[in-house]
Order: C-alpha cells, then structure tokens, then sequence
C-alpha cells in the first residue's frame, strides 16, 4: 500500500521537474543570449581581426538562427554537453570536476556549521521564548542574517589572518600542498585523507575553517528563525498539552515529544535554503578566492565570457533542482501526509 | 463605482481611521519582546532615513572629495578627529562615503521595491483571480525563478545590462534587484487571492453582478495587501543586502556615481591584508545596522499581523486563532 503510493508520489514528482528545468534553462538562454551586444566580440576585446570572431562564432553556433541555437542548446545540455568557455577554452565538465569539487568542500561544511548552529541557538530560544536567552538567540540570528557574507569574510581575515596570524585567509591549500597534493577526488579533503597525508590534511582544515565558519554562520540565521518558530507552534499543540497533563516530565516533554516534531520542516529549509547558500558561495568564494565554481563564475563574468556564464549558471540551475527533487523524496519519507 | 483616492469625504476618513486602528491594534497589544524589536527597528530605520536626507548637511566632505583647502588629505590615514572613520586609499574620507551611502541603498532599494510591487502584485492578482491556463503559466515561470538562487538572478541581469547599451547605474542595479523579487510578491498576492476568490463576499459582489476589474480593486486587493507590508519590509532588508553583493562584485552603483557600501567593502579587501581596518569595516557595519532595522521592523510586523505567533499581554488563557489561510510569510 504505502510503497505504491509512494512510488507513485516520486513519479508525479519527478515528471514535474521536466517543465521547471525547462523553463529554467530557457531563461538562461534568453537572457544571455538574446541580450544585445556580441557576445564574442565582448569575451575578446577590442582588438581581434573580425576574420576570428567569425571564426568563433561559427564553432560556437552564435551564426546560426536563434532558434535553432535554443535547439542545440537544449540538446545539449540533455547529452551532459555543457559547452566550453570561449576565453580560455575550458570544457564545462572539466570545471564541475575540478571547482566543483572545491565549492562542495565548503559547501558542505558550511551547511553543517548553519545547521548545528541553527537548530541548537532556535530550539533554545524558542524554548525559553520571550526571556532574554531567547531576545540574545534571535538578535544573533537577526544580525548573522544582516552580515553579508564578504564582510563578514573580511573581517574574519583581519581578525585570524593578518592580527592573531593563526589562519590563512586565502586559497583552498598551501601551494606545497597543491603541488604534493595526489588526485583521486579532487575533493582535497578527501584526498588527503585518502593517502594518509596528515600534514596536508592539517594544512587544508585550516584554510577551511574561515570560509566555512563564514558562509555556514551567515545560513544559520534563517535556520535560527525557523527552528524557534516551529519550536514555539509545536509547543502549543494539543498533544504536548496532552503530554504534560499526563505528568510526563517537562524535560521529556520538550526533548521527546517537541523538538523531534518541530525538526521535520526544517528537512525542507535545508533544501531550500540551498538556493540562498549558492548565492553566499559566490560571494564567500570570491572573498577568500576559494577556487570553486562561483569564484569561477566571477572570473568569467569579469572577461564577459558569455559560454562560461551560461554554463556555470545551468549547472547551478540544475543542482538548485536537483536538490529540491531530494528534499520532496527524504520528506515523502519523513512525512506519510505528504504522499496523499 | 470606483475607489476615488482623493479629497475623501469625513465619512470614508473616519472609517479609514478606524480601519488604521484596527490595523495597528495587534503592534499595541503585543508581548513587551516583541515591541521592544520592533521599536528599536524603527529607530535604526529612521536613523538611517534622516542621515539620507540630511547627507549634504551632516557628512564633511563630498563622497568623491579628496582635498580640501587646496591640499590632499592624507591617504589611508587612520580615523582621527580629522576624519573621524579614516580615509580610503584614494584619500577619501570614510565617514563621507558612509553617510552618503545611505542615499543610494535607500534610493535603489526604494525603486526597486516599487517596481517589483507594480509589477508582482497585479500580475499575482489577475493569476489568483482568473485562474485557467495564464495562472497555470505564470506560477510555472515564476516558481522555476523563485527556486533559483536570487543573487544569481540579479548578478546576471546587472551582467547583461551592464554590457548592454543601459549600462551599469542605480536603474540596472534597481532592475536586477527587481527581477530576482517579483516572483515573491507574485507568490503571496497569487496564493492569497486563490483562498479570498471563495468568500462569500466576493461572491456576492459577483453575484450583484460586479465586473471583475471592480470586484478585484474594491473586495480582494484591500484584504490581499494587508500580507504586503511585513513583507516588504523584510525584503528591504534583502534588497540591501542584494545591492551590496552587486556592488561587491562590481555590477552595482558606478563610483562616480554615488557612494555604495559593497563596494567600499570590495575595494577594502586589498587594504586588509596590510591591517587596515577602518575602509571595511565602516561601510560593512552600516549595512549590518541598516538590514538588521529593516529586519526588526519587518519581524515585527509579522509576528503581530500572524495570528500563529501572537500572544496577547493579558489573560493566561487564550483560544488558539483559527489558522489563516497561507501558513506563514517566508
């Protein structure tokens, strides 16, 4: 019975992602490539003979008819053919892998620190609500929230890097250990511990505690928000009422009875809170030229490299999507209301 | 039977002062926490306001000043009673750049608050209100971009205005910031409409047989609104925060234009590595202050309007309000 129903809430889910990335990728396609302006000529300066421009244009298609580009664009795309910049003639596949792999370093931990910061500073507030544990709690969040994430990032440099000197304040690794550094996952983390290299491995953490602690505080703002007001509604709930009238002890009531309830919605913040992330990823990339996708994203907005905006932002695009499908399937699992 | 804005009668303004009261009864009647937040948010935003408007009469020098008395001032001098926040590499003065700040954040984020609200709201109005294959359409089109990172939305419109024939300026920054909000507002004006369609107020209009253009101004937009101001508060917050990630990475305000926290802040990075505090710190505290009013205000607000997160001063005892009918503003 359930395993149907559930089969049959991943289908529907899954055949309404087809429209959403459509529409997506159209976008992409219409912003960038129907703006006006040559495209080209921009990524390449002032000063290319019109004979190589034309060169260019021919081997990236920008000759043919509009549609029939939004044609092979799509096509594309659907054969994991993401294009190839045109400043410096980069395979697409070839930066998912390489800065990918940097930009899910951070990431990663970055969400990790927002999610145990978040859910820890919001369920106490929102259990200790309207007592100055919880005014401190939220005025945290509200102030994580309004840092942007590079001047937190700057201040940070200042503060670790250049005053106490404890920390490094740019780049993902030492250039000795980039250079002694094996390949296995691109993941340098994983890398290093992969051969064992403990020494590397000291050298990477370091340089990923500031931009980590960086992005990761700036996301638990919302995280804090919402987890204190799920706190706040579950605690009012018949069943919790319920709970104590049965002379369940109040410590249990809010450890076993509120706060597992209150957690399940934040399932779904933490997907969507990816969207704001991947805005923050960009920004904190840039500010500690941590070399991942959204500093690479920077780079080539910079040279107006119009083939590797369009295939950074359809990768982010498509992880954005990616990722919502996950939250829906992990919540459909959580939640059994959510099938019907 | 149109709604007639001006020159309005005593009859209609007593009952619009009536309706006010209504309207800030909740922000009376809240918890001691709540309006203490609320109020300080106030504060700040109103600080922040005054400092925009009265800029050429407090700040000391021009944003894009260097000298004054016919010599320069110092480059990268420290904050002194000369220049009480320093000065930049450039040998302007800080507290300057600050001040005037100010107007351009609240400047860009106005216009672009307005712009997004004239183009959200009606378009969520007519969706929610006539349904069929344009809503169908349009909430497609709008969830696919509300997904969508907004900060990637805004860079890469700034990107193409900028390399277009617009250029980079307040109006591109306020068009990209523009683009990366409307879905919101179409979403909560679109979601909310959809539940009032059914009362049965709106109904009898119908039936008294109203035409849709007048059903929609006088009985659905004055209860779908009400969900706007929260809102938009707390996206002013955003927008802020928006405009100096553009400005940040070079697509927001022109230098010469206008002074831009984010952009201070970008041009500090290189100051940084040398100990040099005061070029980023300044503009950056600014907009910590001025997002965390604006969020103040905007949380405020909503959890006094959003009947789920009130509570009342008085009486132990209280029956849970009927949920309304959209669970919470994000």
């Amino acid at each position: 019975m359930t395993g149907t129903s559930l089969r049959t809430y991943l289908i529907t889910r899954l055949a309404l992602v087809v429209p959403m990335v459509l529409i997506l990728l159209t976008l992409v396609f219409l912003l960038l490539r129907v703006a006006p302006g040559n495209p080209i000529q921009a990524a390449l300066g002032g000063h290319v003979p019109p004979a190589y421009v034309h060169q260019i244009e021919h081997r990236l298609g920008f000759d043919k008819p509009l549609i029939t580009q939004y044609g092979d664009y799509l096509w594309n795309i659907v054969r994991g053919n993401l294009g190839t910049t045109i400043t410096d003639n980069r395979p697409l596949s070839q930066i998912i892998k390489q800065n990918g792999a940097a930009t899910f370093e951070l990431t990663f931990f970055a969400m990790l620190i927002a999610i145990v910061v978040g859910v820890v500073v919001g369920l106490i507030a929102g259990r200790y609500r309207d007592t100055p544990v919880d005014i401190a709690g939220r005025l945290f969040g509200v102030i994580v929230y309004a840092t942007p994430p590079f001047f937190l990032g700057l201040m940070a440099q200042l503060v670790f890097g250049v005053w106490l000197g404890w920390l490094p304040t740019s780049d993902q690794a030492s250039p000795l250990t980039q250079a002694l550094l094996q390949t296995h996952t691109n993941i340098f983390l994983v890398d290093a511990i992969w051969d064992g290299s403990w020494g590397a491995l000291w050298d990477i953490v370091k340089h990923l505690i500031l931009p980590a602690t960086t992005l990761g505080l700036i996301t638990a703002g919302v995280f804090i928000r919402l987890t204190r007001i799920n706190v706040i509604r579950t605690l009012r709930d018949d069943y919790i009422e319920a709970a104590r009238a049965r002379g369940i002890a109040e410590r249990r009531v809010v450890f076993f009875h509120a706060f597992k309830n209150a957690l399940v919605p934040v399932i779904t913040v933490v997907g969507l809170n990816l969207a704001i992330l991947l805005g923050g990823v960009v920004l904190t990339e840039t500010t500690f030229n941590w070399p991942g996708i959204g500093h690479e994203l920077v780079i080539y907005l910079e040279n107006r490299d119009y083939a590797g905006v369009q295939g950074i932002i359809v990768v982010f695009a498509l992880v954005v999507v990616a990722v919502s499908i996950l939250v829906d399937f992990l919540n459909a699992f959580v939640d059994p209301r959510i099938r019907y | 039977m149109a709604f007639a804005p001006a020159a309005p009668r005593t009859p209609h303004g007593r009952a619009r002062l009536i309706a006010l009261g209504r309207a800030t009864k909740p922000i009376r009647e809240a918890s001691g926490v709540a309006r203490a937040m609320f109020w300080s948010g106030v504060v700040i935003t109103v600080f922040f306001i005054l400092l925009a408007l009265l800029a050429p009469l407090i700040s000391p020098y021009n944003f894009t000043q260097y000298k004054s008395d016919g010599h320069r001032f110092e480059q990268l001098a420290h904050p002194s009673s000369a220049h009480l926040f320093g000065t930049t590499v450039q040998s302007v003065d800080v507290l300057s750049r600050v001040i005037y700040g100010t107007q351009t954040e609240l400047e860009v984020v106005a216009i672009a608050l307005a712009m997004s609200l004239v183009v959200g709201v009606p378009l969520g109005l007519i969706s929610g209100y006539f349904g069929g294959i344009l809503d169908r359409f349009l909430v497609l089109i709008m969830d696919a971009i509300f997904a969508f990172p907004y900060l990637l939305i805004a860079i890469v419109i700034a990107f193409v205005l900028s390399t277009s024939s617009i250029g980079g300026g307040i109006l591109t920054a306020a068009i990209a910031i523009t683009a990366a909000y409307v879905p919101l507002y179409f979403r909560v004006v679109r979601n909310h409409v959809i539940s009032v369609r059914e009362e049965p107020y709106v109904d009898a209009a119908r039936a008294l047989g109203a035409r849709p253009r007048t059903v929609i101004r006088k009985y659905v937009f004055f209860n779908v609104v009400q969900n706007v101001p929260p809102i938009a508060t707390l996206n002013a917050a955003d927008a802020i925060l928006l405009l100096a990630a553009l400005g940040f990475l070079g697509y927001g305000i022109q230098p010469s234009q206008g002074a831009e926290w984010g952009y201070d802040v970008s041009r500090a990075v290189t100051d940084a590595s040398s100990g040099i505090w005061w070029t980023g710190l300044f503009p950056g505290l600014a907009i910590v202050l001025l997002v965390t009013g604006l969020t103040l205000v905007g949380e405020g607000l909503n959890e006094t309007i959003n009947p789920v997160l009130r509570r009342r001063r008085f009486g132990r005892f209280e029956f849970e309000p009927v949920p309304g009918p959209t669970e919470e503003a994000e």
